[in-house]
């Protein structure tokens, strides 16, 4: 198991480069010209152009600015923006919104999405399968950036139950946006679950339990959920890395501080250093939560070994 | 090693008249969106201690539906017991709380099923299976469980028992998961064990020691053995008695030896018929013609008629004896012997009485 998480760590290495070399390029061939935006209404000089560009090796090929890029990083300096803002500070300052709203998004997701998937799976085409079936499909078929906005004015404007914007309510303010970002996979876990149940329902060794003469829960939590929860762990685990991406829509609608919101802003103002700083780490996130998934897999499941 | 112990009695005493289990005119029923399925159709049978009774029959004629019924583990719906009664030591198992069956499944009544790989929890080691039995029903600590659960994988007599206890399932043979599987049955000291064809996912060597276990583990304890198989060879090895059923009816029961050597109804002659004969080699074999009956639409009269060599239709059929449109009873043809045939005098060879 150890040469096997130590393998796969290894791997991560050459992905992150190629993911972050794409990233950069796609930055640089971006229209538009970053320094003339940072003037806005009042031109720079030529001078302090030319000597901005200089400095961020602006006229120099890609290959070029990749391999400064580069240079910096394996020194552990991720560059700085265009006004001269360590990334890195950029990062510590968004990384923490962003892990809270993540979390909060992760136990909408796990504990309403289970607990409605045990309940269908358990009472199949009872009224409140059928509830999670209609729900389940309405909420998967709106796009996040529509149901985020209709969140906010329902619950935030007409109702008034949550803050619509920013995070000076704390945790709170995390609820309504949390609830957005994780109702895609919320629905698609509360389905999985249903199905992943009401298959192991019908397995020999739930019928072999039965026959064994155990109380009912124990067939239910011990021999079929157990076994159910295999492939959802797997689907939560995985779409950790989603979230992450999903957190671009979500905290630009709702303001919040984060690296999504971050990233949007920094496409915006062509701030290379700063997307493909934070995009490689959601990267990094991506292929570590999968990695934890796999380690998980082999602990939920005894037939699955890695050596 | 404990499986061996001879100084227990061997079969405990029952009141006289009283059996084990008694099984009364059952009926079972799959109700299905594509109409009723008739599984199992008015089945009766009972079981004395330390008896073997092999319930023999093709896939689909009721022998394992009704051996669920008796557990009480049929899933429902779409199953649904409709009529008769299963009386365990002489209370009936229908008529009780489910709390009440539950507590009959393990230390009374308890079953080994076919496909040991499918039929074992593949997240849980064997160990741990095993004294579930234990923890359920006697309320034992989990590490007494497991001190239990190794004791039992001796009896059974799977090697390094004490080695293997938190293995697998998928770390097993065939043979030794079954072997598993046996140990989790008989942990509690059932009354009666059923065993839905033990050996038929075994290869024939494997098959043999599985089969010899059960029999030296029935001799141990004294337990009622019913053994649902559609192996000819196992029943006439091990078993004392025999129901043969069809289309979810027992249509012919007796002593092994005799139904085996004499049957008295067409379908066990054809089944007899159609087994390999070493003095017969070279011969062609005879099968049954036709297919069994699709429970859904049983035909009408004898189930049997439609494949019968010796069907009377029409005017050559007797008053009352006609096999499409009269059902036969399960009656006395000779002492020991009851088949469900109008003409069974006639398979066996002897005047009509």
């Amino acid at each position: 198991m150890g040469r096997y998480v130590a393998r796969r760590l290894l791997l991560t290495i050459p992905v992150l480069l190629g993911a972050s070399f794409l990233i950069f390029s796609m930055v640089y061939a971006l229209p538009g010209d970053p320094i003339r935006a940072l003037g806005g209404d009042r031109p720079l000089s030529p001078a302090v152009i030319a000597e901005l560009r200089d400095r961020f090796h602006l006229n120099d090929p890609l290959y070029v600015q990749y391999w400064e890029y580069l240079k910096g990083l394996f020194q552990g300096d991720l560059g700085t923006d265009f006004r001269g803002r360590p990334v890195l500070d950029t990062i510590e300052r968004t990384l923490p919104v962003t892990v809270q709203l993540a979390l909060v998004a992760i136990l909408f997701e796990a504990v309403i999405g289970l607990v409605a998937g045990v309940l269908a799976g358990i009472r199949r085409n009872s009224y409140f399968d059928n509830l999670v079936l209609v729900s389940t499909t309405l909420i998967v078929s709106i796009p996040i950036l529509v149901l985020a906005f209709f969140a906010q004015l329902l619950f935030g404007l007409r109702l008034g139950w949550f803050p619509i914007a920013g995070t000076n309510d704390g945790l709170y303010s995390f609820v309504l946006p949390g609830l957005v970002l994780a109702s895609g996979s919320l629905a698609y876990v509360a389905r999985l679950t249903r199905t992943s149940l009401a298959e192991n329902l019908r397995a020999d060794y739930v019928r072999t339990a039965r026959a064994k003469g155990l109380p009912n829960r124990t067939v239910i939590v011990r021999h079929t959920l157990r076994n159910s929860l295999i492939p959802v762990v797997t689907f939560i685990g995985a779409d950790i890395g989603t979230l992450l991406g999903g957190a671009i829509v979500t905290e630009t609608v709702f303001n919040l501080p984060g690296i999504g919101r971050e990233v949007f802003n920094s496409i915006r103002s062509q701030e290379g250093a700063v997307v493909v700083g934070i995009v490689t780490l959601m990267v990094f996130f991506f292929i570590f939560f999968n990695l934890v998934v796999d380690v998980l897999y082999a602990v939920l499941d005894p037939r699955i070994r890695y050596d | 090693m404990t499986h061996l112990d001879l100084s227990k009695p061997t079969a405990e005493a029952t009141p006289a008249g009283t059996p084990l289990l008694d099984v009364d005119d059952l009926h079972v029923e799959f109700r299905t969106r594509s109409g009723t399925v008739h599984a199992v159709n008015g089945v009766s049978y009972s079981l004395a201690a330390g008896e073997t009774l092999a319930i023999l029959g093709e896939s689909g004629s009721g022998k394992s539906v009704s051996a669920q019924a008796i557990m009480g583990i049929l899933e429902s719906p779409p199953a649904v017991v409709t009529g008769g009664g299963i009386w365990f030591e002489g209370r009936n198992m229908l008529e009780m709380s489910a709390e009440d069956q539950r507590q009959i499944r393990g230390p009374g009544i308890s079953m080994i099923f076919q496909d040991a790989l499918s039929s074992l929890n593949p997240v849980y080691s064997v160990g741990f299976q095993i004294g579930e039995m234990f923890r359920a029903h006697q309320g034992m600590s989990k590490k007494d469980a497991r001190k239990r659960a190794i004791e039992m994988m001796d009896r059974v007599r799977i090697p390094a028992a004490a080695r293997r206890v938190d293995d697998y399932p998928h770390q097993f043979s065939g043979g030794m998961r079954q072997r598993v599987m046996i140990a989790m049955a008989i942990a509690l000291d059932p009354r009666i064990l059923i065993a839905d064809e033990p050996t038929t996912a075994l290869d024939v060597t494997v098959q043999a020691q599985v089969m010899d276990l059960l029999k030296d583990l029935q001799s141990e304890t004294g337990m009622g053995l019913i053994l649902i198989t559609h192996d000819l060879g196992v029943v006439n090895e091990v078993a004392d008695n025999v129901a043969v059923m069809y289309a979810g009816e027992i249509v012919e029961r007796g002593t092994v030896d005799d139904v085996f050597t004499r049957p008295s109804h067409p379908y066990t002659d054809g089944l007899m018929r159609s087994v390999p004969q070493v003095e017969a080699k070279g011969g062609r074999l005879q099968p049954i013609v036709g297919q069994p009956p699709n429970l859904a639409h049983i035909p009408s009269g004898c189930p049997f008629h439609p494949r019968c060599s010796r069907r009377r239709l029409g005017a050559e059929a007797p008053p009352g004896r006609e096999c499409s449109t009269d059902v036969p009873p399960l009656r006395l043809v000779v002492p020991g012997r009851e088949a469900a045939c109008h003409y069974s005098e006639e398979v066996l060879g002897v005047p009509a009485q």
